[in-house]
């Protein structure tokens, strides 16, 4: 797995430097870094937030994930510990997301 | 005889309407102004109140008194925006209004139903938020009543209006009980959402630093699940539980109903609208002013004095069939009262993160940015009468609308 991630190029924070090079391959591996098993249900929250960044150029809030999907916000922390915003822009390949002022 | 129609006679629907007196035809086009509410809040001097600064009294005044004398006023709620249609429905007499333009200013408000439990047995009790009329006059009787304990100071989600605001509360906090001889009794805590003290990376360890020389500490990453009104406390998604005396919280903030009612909005209510021209990204004859649009610029009056200039120019050369040029570049002005008379600055845009350094305010003078200092604290009282006296009033306020680099140290 880590062979696939030394291909891709990432920044300082370990998010993916160009999105279009984004694979589910390379979502399982970073996530796999990130001490994730990636599921149907993460998937869900994935894809959401891949279609997102192509409409708007940004990754989704967690209440845009909440609203459009039929996940919640409980298991969005469940399946993305920690910060669900920041790790499932992660393991979407997108920039970190960019908090609003 | 055409129809420039204004939703919302708040901050920036005031301005517009001012300025659209001055630059339309009055004898082509009609102004109409629409608001449910007859009062003209100053709502930066909310944050004043719950100290006993400012008096409730001292931050309302009616809305008619500020609107010019060609605008057409009308007080009601709005029931239905139809932009494919170019018509409003209102509640009162369910008046129809067919529109030519429309600019919608309607503005943010708390959305207290949005956190599970907020409403419960405390609030107004010992739970209150400080951004409507309502909750700064609560919180200020019940103030000098607090003898000590756990004050949490909370931030559901952003964007929230003026999002400097909570810290100031937390350092005004530090100052109005050191100054009761109980700062000893009181611990302060600040649970945000935010990784840091602020959005911005020089700013936030700027606003660090001051947590720690106020003994305030910082809760970072705090995503609020639940407030529970019997145990006094607040719990966040990833499991941490805060135990509380006194909760302030900054509920989530969200765009006028009507606007989701009508379709217009995002998952927050807020207008799509292009961040430079202020017009809206669906309808051509829409243009979106202040804390209603989705622009990722502070929701705050500087940023309505700010955008003015480019919406009213796209606005002019919209209706002249002319290309719109004027851009808005996210400037955003903000004084940070800090307590004991002093405050700080911060001068951004979408584009340029705050920097200490100096703003040189026209007939003021430079004004110390990043850091605090008593001229800026005097600045943020005068702010008020600026409001009232210019900006309301449709005069032109000393402070250039685009962002600039002068006197700003990288």
């Amino acid at each position: 797995m880590s062979d696939i991630l030394s291909t891709v190029a990432f920044d300082a924070d370990g998010f993916m430097v160009d999105a279009n090079a984004w694979t589910p391959e390379i979502a399982a591996a970073i996530a796999a870094r990130e001490g994730i098993t990636l599921t149907d249900r993460h998937m869900v929250v994935i894809n959401y937030a891949r279609a997102t960044w192509k409409a708007t150029g940004d990754a989704p809030t967690l209440r845009n994930i909440t609203k459009n999907t039929d996940v919640g916000t409980k298991e969005l922390y469940e399946l993305f510990p920690g910060g669900p915003g920041k790790l499932a822009a992660k393991v979407a390949g997108l920039k970190k997301p960019t908090g609003c002022i | 005889m055409k129809t420039f129609l204004i939703l919302g006679g708040g901050t920036a629907g005031t301005i517009l309407a001012h300025n659209m007196v001055k630059k339309l035809d009055t004898e082509q086009w009609k102004i109409i102004v629409v608001d449910r509410d007859k009062t003209h809040y100053y709502q930066p001097g909310f944050l004043f109140i719950p100290f006993g600064i400012y008096k409730p009294e001292d931050t309302i005044q009616p809305k008619q008194k500020y609107l010019p004398r060609k605008v057409e006023f009308v007080l009601s709620d709005i029931e239905l925006i139809e932009p494919d249609k170019n018509r409003v429905t209102l509640t009162e007499g369910k008046r129809v209004i067919t529109y030519d333009y429309l600019a919608i200013a309607t503005g943010t408000d708390i959305r207290p139903s949005e956190v599970e439990g907020l409403l419960g047995a405390g609030w107004r009790k010992n739970v209150f938020d400080f951004y409507t009329f309502e909750g700064a006059s609560a919180l200020g009787e019940f103030m000098p009543k607090f003898e000590g304990g756990r004050l949490v100071i909370h931030i559901t989600e952003m964007p929230i209006k003026c999002p400097v605001a909570p810290l100031e509360f937390a350092f005004l906090a530090d100052w109005y009980f050191t100054k009761r001889g109980i700062r000893n009794k009181v611990e302060i805590v600040y649970a945000t959402p935010l990784p840091g003290a602020f959005t911005k990376p020089r700013a936030a360890a700027v606003l660090g630093d001051m947590f720690k020389k106020k003994g305030i500490h910082l809760e970072p990453d705090f995503n609020v699940s639940e407030i529970d009104s019997g145990k006094n406390t607040i719990s966040s998604y990833d499991g941490r539980e805060l135990p509380y005396d006194l909760l302030v919280t900054v509920p989530t903030n969200m765009g006028a109903e009507v606007i989701g009612r009508s379709g217009m909005g995002d998952d927050l209510d807020f207008v799509p609208t292009n961040k430079h021209t202020l017009q809206s990204n669906k309808w051509p004859n829409v243009f979106v002013l202040g804390d209603a649009a989705n622009i990722p610029a502070s929701k705050a009056g500087a940023v309505i004095h700010f955008q003015m200039e480019a919406a009213v120019e796209n606005i002019l050369h919209h209706m002249a069939g002319k290309e719109m040029h004027a851009e808005f570049d996210g400037h955003a002005i903000c004084f940070i009262e800090s307590g004991y008379n002093k405050a700080a600055l911060i001068d951004f845009s979408y584009d340029q993160e705050p920097l200490p350094g100096k703003y040189p305010f026209p007939g003021i003078g430079p004004m110390t940015l990043l850091g605090e200092s008593v001229l800026n604290h005097w600045g943020k009282l005068g702010f008020r009468y600026m409001y009232w006296d210019l900006m309301m009033r449709g005069i032109n306020v000393p402070m250039p609308a685009k962002f600039s680099m002068t006197g700003k140290i990288k």
